[in-house]
């Protein structure tokens, strides 16, 4: 049961859920709803006010290091370094992973490779497309393969186009690691077609948790996602381009 | 574990963390600064300008003033030092800046998640500043002997300089760094950053001696690490150069206050991503 509050605001409160090993799993929720603040715990950055969390076996607030070392995070900004090249983006993540120095070009190549990088490998991040710079994140993300990666709302402001390429990615590292996969999304189409269980948040609650298939069920026989989201929190579901803000779009 | 949200995963061989581990993670952050200048070198150039100002415009007016040097001194050789430990808090003071800058762009969160300790992410950066002060240090040095200031070419000289530089840089950027987590905004940085910069400086012996300060003054600038950094650097750079505290001093004092806002630092970085 996950709790945190800051001063007499409660933004997650008394959570709980459990992920599976290979699970695809989604948070949605309108903003504000503690999306962002139970992520941050999950990740260690933000200690839990009261309750316990575990991580890949570890305790999130008493074994913080062990958790980092098993995490991957791909934040909702822009956490590539812009003025570094992919290359050298990949090459202090995997210093920061702790990758043995014999392995790192190695690792280096293929995630550049998987990530269809290669040919801009000594271009500065800040030359990149929204999609590669995603792309690029979720490699440094991924090059220690971790038990579990957490994505931040991994398409804002990508194009249909860029959106698909992410998703295959996403799809593929959980077939090719075995990883389970933490999501947050304003998207329901995103959360409907990737995700094998989804929880609603509202008022730092979950409001429901269930396989999409189940959340509609709650709502009515012809229910989307997005009916469940707007009966379950009250909000209307925002539409892509309202969030193109969030993050600087380079498509060209 | 009932009631945990316990997120996937067999808790594995736990990972021992050993003093290798420690060195990559600080040649990690360092190596990732100094190849963002590589990338831009125009930046160091830009810095080279102000001491070059202060030396040759300031300099060269002041030596005139009677009082600010003994006989046996030229002021311009008085002042070299001075300029050098100036530039070296000019640059790592504004530091924090491109902390907040990183924050704000989410490139922090990315060092925050990993299993580098947060020291070693402190001591990094501080580490990568030094680079930027050394790179002052070769600037005041050309422009100070084309100027006929007596500098002291002994290698083992040079190397206390540079290990002075690589200390006061770490110092001033990690102070920096603190101050970046308490003002959390560049908008109020920049403004705190003139206000603590000019203190630090004119409270110093950095251009002109302790000996023409009223006493409360001294008293002030006997406690600015600055005034040591200027005070070893003085009695490194120069022929003939004398310390007043003696370098063992000057060291321990800028080691200790390396180490205090390095450990106050390490507490407080990790509040940046909350």
């Amino acid at each position: 049961m996950l709790t945190r509050r800051f001063g007499a605001f409660t933004a997650v409160d008394s959570v709980s859920f459990y992920v599976r090993a290979g699970e695809i799993f989604g948070l949605i929720g309108p903003n504000g709803a503690g999306k962002t603040t139970l992520v941050k715990m999950l990740t260690t950055m933000l200690p839990p006010s009261s309750g316990q969390g575990l991580v890949a076996g570890f305790d999130i607030a008493k074994q913080p290091a062990q958790v980092r070392k098993r995490i991957g995070y791909v934040p909702q900004l822009l956490s590539a370094d812009r003025e570094l090249t992919g290359y050298e983006n990949l090459l202090l993540s995997s210093r920061l992973y702790l990758i043995p120095a014999a392995e790192r070009e190695k690792k280096i190549e293929l995630a550049l490779n998987m990530m269809g990088l290669t040919e801009v490998r000594d271009r500065l991040a800040r030359d990149y497309s929204g999609g590669m710079l995603r792309r690029l994140e979720i490699a440094q993300s991924t090059m220690h393969q971790p038990a579990i990666l957490f994505l931040d709302e991994p398409t804002v402001g990508l194009d249909p186009d860029g959106r698909n390429t992410v998703w295959d990615h996403v799809r593929s590292l959980r077939q090719q690691t075995g990883a389970a996969i933490v999501m947050t999304t304003h998207y329901m189409d995103e959360a409907e077609e990737l995700c094998d269980r989804v929880a609603v948040m509202h008022n730092a609650r979950f409001a429901a948790i269930g396989t999409p298939k189940e959340l509609c069920a709650l709502v009515g026989p012809q229910a989307t996602l997005d009916d469940v989201f707007v009966a379950l929190t009250g909000h209307e579901v925002k539409k892509g381009d309202e969030h193109d803000a969030g993050r600087p779009s380079l498509n060209r | 574990m009932q009631g945990a949200p316990a997120l996937t995963g067999e808790p594995d061989r736990r990972f021992v963390y050993t003093a290798r581990d420690y060195a990559t993670h600080i040649m990690a952050v360092a190596d990732a600064e100094i190849r963002k200048l590589r990338h831009d070198p125009w930046e160091l150039v830009s810095r080279a300008v102000q001491p070059i100002l202060w030396l040759v415009l300031f300099g060269e007016v002041m030596a005139q003033v009677r009082g600010l040097s003994s006989d046996s001194q030229r002021y311009l050789d008085f002042l070299a030092p001075g300029i050098l430990a100036q530039s070296v808090l000019f640059v790592a003071i504004f530091y924090g800046i491109s902390a907040i800058w990183e924050r704000d762009l989410g490139v922090l969160h990315r060092y925050m998640v990993s299993p580098a300790p947060r020291s070693a992410l402190v001591i990094g950066k501080a580490l990568s500043s030094s680079i930027r002060g050394l790179s002052q240090a070769l600037v005041i040095y050309f422009c100070a002997a084309l100027m006929g200031v007596a500098l002291n070419f002994d290698p083992a000289h040079i190397i206390v300089v540079v290990l002075l530089i690589v200390i006061g840089s770490g110092l001033f950027s990690t102070f920096s760094l603190i101050i970046a987590c308490i003002v959390k905004t560049r908008e109020r940085f920049m403004g705190i950053g003139q206000v603590l910069t000019m203190p630090i400086f004119f409270a110093s012996n950095a251009i002109y001696p302790i000996s023409l300060m009223p006493g409360w003054l001294k008293t002030v600038s006997s406690l600015n690490p600055l005034t040591y950094e200027v005070d070893g650097l003085r009695a490194m750079m120069l022929k003939g150069g004398v310390s007043s505290f003696g370098i063992a001093t000057d060291f321990s004092v800028l080691l200790a206050c390396a180490a205090i806002v390095t450990m106050v630092a390490t507490a407080m970085y990790p509040r940046m991503t909350r």
